[in-house]
């Protein structure tokens, strides 16, 4: 595959063609926050913390860089103070959903982002879709999804398929960044199919 | 209907259409467009069609049923040729007069436009205010076309220009003339359509797809449809010769599901050319051959959006994608694909009949050709309205829409609907133009024209479209999602009087980073309505914060 050379921050990375913007820089060992972005994942774009600057045939743009391609000569900027406005703005948002998750009080520090600047609305889920992704790519399972769409999005456990699935591989709550997906499945668990509580307690 | 294998043919078939119609014979031309049809203006055709059968009159004469006249406020229409005698809220009742009338060459009075003001009547259509101000080069023909009958279209010179591309152009021509014409995207973005074609056109692919976009979701629009439903070949007639240029064998048309009026009108449509031999394999004996699918949206907004748009005709639910990639280049199935709207492809057939320069030179420098505008809202004559670029907003909204009822002061002009942005009566000077427009905030979007008096509430406003928009947001990414329900939340608190210290400054973060961060174009413009609010109306969404919600 051929060679590609592109700039971030200032230093140049080269990587193969087809590589993300947020592989490079991975690779590069320069850090972009991400909340949505998983390795055994298809890159989803729905959380846009991973949004950067870049600079390609004289314009400057705000892209994911968890999907944008790299190409040759691009010149990206991985903090500016859109950038970290962008981020701050995004944290607050989700900070109203779940002010306590560990990934979003750190970011929260890191940016500046305020926890309580917009109204509270408590769900705990922030909607990345990791759960919902990972078990239909990896388990091609299809037991949690996503239900109606915008401002009322959520996930839900398909209680027939999840009392069928779900006991055996759990393997979502771990990547869950607010323990949503876990207390959905309880729930699930406790109206659909009350009484199968698992002995032991929940993989780490 | 025959099956024409030349341009001779087809010219041999127009003169025989031509020397059948007497134009001496009046032609009573009823209205069956959205509007009027709701004001049952069936009736109003079936009292003609019943009065002329009583009477014995089928061979003095012709009664149609057409498509949107435009003057929507004051339907049903019915307009008389020759003469283009406009009446006005007809009713069954009036139908044994107006025959009357026409039979004898004389004018029914009471029907008449009537000048609010002075009395005076208007009797022809280039009399009457609302129409008198426009370039009616679009919509025109429609109260001429009977939309199921291509004969009527032929009659007024349809598909010639699809010969002259197929017979006298090269592909290259054709696409040069549409270049040169500076023709530009009227589905919202203002794209120039030539460059457009030819990325499709150059981009390697096994097979290219042109689209037309009818899916017109935008609230307070409805002029796609009036085009579309009341002269649906003339869209495919540019969708055709838009395929030759691109080199493209196979198009879609994807409308809207719930009307089934244009649903009925494009089917027709579509076999009618594919019996005449202007749509199928070897289209007029050229050797160039065209299919076309007709899709249906699945009757959310976003599937308006271009490559959701694409999804949804791939069978895929209507998700946006984010667009690293150009549907042009990678569109349906991953091949080119080049999608533009209904208006859009109307404007081709003339562009190659009439040429480029003709075209250019009705419009502004950056703005060509004519607009269709969906007039509503406080205006007295509401409607769809055709006017040339560089029409000045007071002329729209006061020469033909009428001005405000009730004597009210005009407080502002929203285009764009949820998309767009409010500018305020200071700025109706500002010319009907895509920049100028995207300039001040309130760029044309598909030509929806909403026109608010003294009395409208700004963060009412606000509230209202973003209230629409967030039941059509998908819901994937967090700025779209979020900052929607956020900047909902903050807007009903104002209205509601419970505003705080700091929601200017919250609405102004969610707006900005809205703007710039979201994963589709429903996103990044959802706060766009927003945005012109902070520019022109602070003051008011300062007061209705201080105060505790609207001063009434
Ligand atoms: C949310 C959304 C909805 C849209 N809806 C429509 C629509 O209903 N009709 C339309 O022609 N374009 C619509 N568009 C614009 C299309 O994406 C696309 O730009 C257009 O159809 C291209 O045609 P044009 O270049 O001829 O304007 C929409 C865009 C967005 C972001
Ligand atoms: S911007 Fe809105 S509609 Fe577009 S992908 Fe994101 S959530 Fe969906
Ligand atoms: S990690 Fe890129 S959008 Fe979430």
């Amino acid at each position: 595959m051929s060679e590609i050379v592109l700039q971030i921050d200032g230093r140049d990375v080269a990587v193969s063609a087809g590589t993300t913007v947020l592989q490079a820089a991975q690779q590069a060992g320069i850090r972009i926050p991400t909340l949505c972005h998983h390795e055994k994942l298809e890159p989803y774009g729905g959380c846009r913390l991973c949004m950067v600057e870049v600079e390609a045939r004289g314009r400057t743009s705000y892209v994911v860089s968890c999907l944008y391609p790299v190409e040759q000569g691009l010149v990206v900027r991985t903090r500016s103070d859109k950038v970290d406005m962008i981020r701050r703005v995004i944290l607050e948002e989700l900070m109203a959903h779940a002010p306590d998750a560990p990934e979003l009080v750190r970011l929260a520090r890191e940016y500046g982002a305020d926890r309580d600047r917009f109204e509270k609305e408590a769900s705990f889920c922030v909607l990345c879709g990791l759960c919902v992704r990972y078990c239909a790519e990896v388990k091609g399972k299809h037991a949690v999804g996503f239900i109606d769409s915008g401002a009322a999005r959520e996930i839900g456990f398909v209680p027939e398929l999840a009392a069928k699935e779900c006991w055996d591989c759990q393997e979502c709550f771990a990547l869950c960044p607010t323990s949503y997906a876990q207390a959905a499945y309880l729930l699930t668990e406790a109206l659909a199919f009350p009484g199968r509580r698992k002995a032991h307690s929940r993989p780490a | 209907m025959p099956r024409l294998h030349s341009a001779v043919e087809l010219e041999e078939f127009r003169a025989g259409i031509l020397a059948a119609r007497d134009p001496a014979r009046p032609c009573i031309a009823v209205c069956g467009g959205a509007a009027c049809g709701g004001l049952d203006s069936a009736a109003v055709a079936g009292a003609f069609a019943a009065e002329i059968g009583r009477q014995g009159l089928e061979a003095r004469l012709d009664l149609k049923t057409t498509g949107c006249h435009g003057f929507c406020e004051k339907g049903p229409n019915v307009v008389v040729s020759p003469g283009d005698v406009c009446y006005f809220e007809v009713r069954p009742e009036d139908v044994p007069d107006v025959v009357a009338c026409t039979l004898r060459g004389e004018v029914l009075d009471r029907l008449l436009w009537t000048c609010p003001d002075t009395g005076r009547k208007a009797v022809h259509m280039d009399e009457v205010p609302f129409y008198r101000h426009q370039t009616r080069i679009l919509i025109g023909d429609n109260p001429r076309i009977d939309p199921t009958r291509i004969d009527d279209y032929l009659a007024l010179g349809g598909y010639a220009a699809l010969a002259k591309a197929l017979f006298e152009m090269s592909p290259e021509q054709v696409l040069d003339e549409v270049k040169k014409a500076q023709l530009r995207g009227r589905g919202g973005g203002g794209f120039p359509a030539g460059s457009k074609w030819e990325t499709t056109r150059n981009a390697p692919g096994d097979e290219k797809y042109v689209i037309v976009n009818g899916h017109e979701g935008e609230p307070g629009a409805f002029m796609d449809r009036a085009l579309f439903t009341g002269n649906p070949h003339k869209v495919l007639e540019g969708l055709i010769i838009g395929a030759y240029a691109i080199g493209s064998h196979r198009g879609f048309v994807y409308t809207r599901h719930d009307s089934p009026q244009l649903i009925r009108h494009v089917r027709t449509a579509l076999a009618q050319a594919e019996e005449c031999g202007l749509l199928g394999e070897d289209i007029l004996g050229s050797g160039f051959g065209f299919h076309v699918e007709l899709h249906f949206d699945v009757g959310i907004f976003v599937s308006g959006e271009s490559s959701a748009l694409m999804r949804s005709i791939e069978g895929h639910p209507p998700e946006p994608r984010p667009k690293y990639i150009r549907t042009s280049v990678a569109g349906i199935r991953d091949q080119p694909s080049n999608l533009n709207n209904v208006e859009t492809w109307a404007n081709v057939p003339q562009i190659i009949g009439r040429g480029a320069a003709w075209y250019a030179g009705i419009g502004t420098e950056r703005s060509k050709g004519t607009k269709l505008v969906s007039l509503s809202g406080n205006v007295v004559n509401g409607g769809v309205a055709e006017v040339p670029m560089g029409t000045p907003l007071r002329t729209l909204v006061y020469d033909i829409g009428g001005g405000v009822p009730s004597g009210k002061a005009l407080k502002a002009v929203h285009f764009g609907g949820p998309m767009g942005g409010s500018i305020p009566a200071s700025l109706l000077d500002a010319p009907l133009d895509f920049d100028e427009l995207s300039r001040l905030g309130a760029p044309i979007g598909a030509g929806g024209m909403l026109v608010m008096d003294e009395d409208t509430d700004m963060v009412e406003v606000a509230r209202y479209l973003l209230d629409f928009l967030t039941t059509e947001s998908c819901g994937k990414c967090v700025p779209c999602r979020e900052g929607m329900r956020q900047s909902l939340k903050i807007l009903t608190n104002i209205t509601q009087g419970r505003g705080k210290d700091g929601d200017l400054g919250r609405l102004d973060d969610l707006s900005t980073v809205t703007g710039l961060a979201c994963l589709c174009a429903l996103g990044r413009t959802s706060a766009d309505p927003l945005k012109s609010m902070l520019r022109y109306f602070k003051d008011e969404y300062e007061g209705q914060i201080a105060g505790g919600g609207a001063a009434k």
